[in-house]
């Protein structure tokens, strides 16, 4: 129990030292980096905690990818170009300190909420203990539950990232002028009677040629 | 102060959430930290999720983080591809300088 508290302040004292280097830090790929960090030691929380699957998962799909997607959109925008300043203030801004007294009013919220919770009184505390009591793994009963009564989710859910993929797809695509390119369409939908044309040559005036 | 209840996740939970609104509200720079404090606040919700799911036994909150990451991550294609077609276009994506809408 003690190293089990010991680790879970580690890992939220790293989780929350890193969650504002993200927001703070300069320089954006620091900001990645950082992401990085923070999606780390909280599944790193998740796995200690009995929910291995879920952790695992938000390891790959998080940091594998992402976070690389945002160092790959960090690399092409060239953003170091845009530096940050921070209280800057050159437009006399007065939105930061209305964002601080704003976000500091959510946290208390929050906090008051927590700090209010009871569990309701039939809850046998027995089962609060940190593990499933059972002898399946975690992945086995998410995948018992997930693929019975949830399938109609997990179809939606696999028809979002569809949408997804179609839209950035659609929307990072151009035409590019000036290269040459081999089109399908083109090629395949070509028909005999716009490709060969048949001429009677007459006597001694040969064909012209031209396209 | 040794035994790691409830609590304490949604602490965490609390505090990673206001970090990435802080995040949001403060920002500068690029809307890709914007981006990135988006993520921190559906962490944030994971780990509600996830915590309350451990402590109540009941794996319902563990099959939604799933989802909620599902989400996360078409979020984050779509909206870094907004921001291509937006820089491709325009030339900048400093949050001071889109002001097109005149919001």
């Amino acid at each position: 129990m003690i190293a089990h508290s010991i680790f879970f302040y580690i890992f939220s004292i790293i989780a929350i030292l890193s969650a504002i280097m993200v927001t703070v830090s300069k320089n954006t790929v620091h900001s990645v980096f950082f992401l990085i960090l923070d999606f780390i030691s909280i599944s790193c929380l998740f796995i200690m905690i009995g929910a291995e699957f879920v952790g695992m998962i938000m390891l790959i799909v998080y940091v594998g990818a992402v976070a690389v997607l945002f160092l790959f959109v960090v690399m092409m925008l060239n953003v170091s170009l845009q530096k940050n300043e921070w209280f800057g203030a050159e437009r006399g801004s007065s939105h930061i300190p209305v964002g601080i007294i704003v976000s500091i009013i959510i946290f208390f919220e929050l906090i008051i909420v927590i700090g209010g919770w009871k569990f309701k009184p039939n809850l046998n505390p027995d089962s609060l203990n940190l593990n499933f009591i059972s002898e399946k793994t975690n992945t086995h009963s998410i995948g018992e539950v997930l693929y019975t009564d949830y399938i109609h989710l997990f179809q939606l859910s696999g028809m979002i990232l569809l949408v997804a993929m179609i839209g950035a797809i659609v929307l990072t695509f151009r035409k590019r002028s000036g290269i040459k390119k081999q089109s399908y369409f083109k090629q395949i939908s070509r028909e005999r009677s716009e490709g060969v044309e048949l001429i009677d040559v007459e006597k001694n005036k040969g064909v012209k040629i031209d396209v | 102060m040794f035994e790691i209840a409830l609590g304490h996740y949604l602490t965490l939970a609390a505090i990673i959430f206001t970090i990435g609104v802080v995040g949001i509200f403060l920002n500068r720079k690029n809307i890709i930290v914007i981006l990135m404090s988006i993520e921190l606040i559906l962490l944030a919700v994971n780990i509600n999720l996830v915590s309350f799911s451990i402590y109540l036994n009941d794996l319902s909150g563990q099959i939604f983080t799933l989802f909620i990451l599902t989400v996360a991550a078409a979020e984050a294609a779509i909206g870094l591809a907004i921001i291509v077609v937006y820089f491709r276009n325009s030339g900048t994506i400093r949050v001071e300088e889109i002001d097109k809408l005149k919001g």
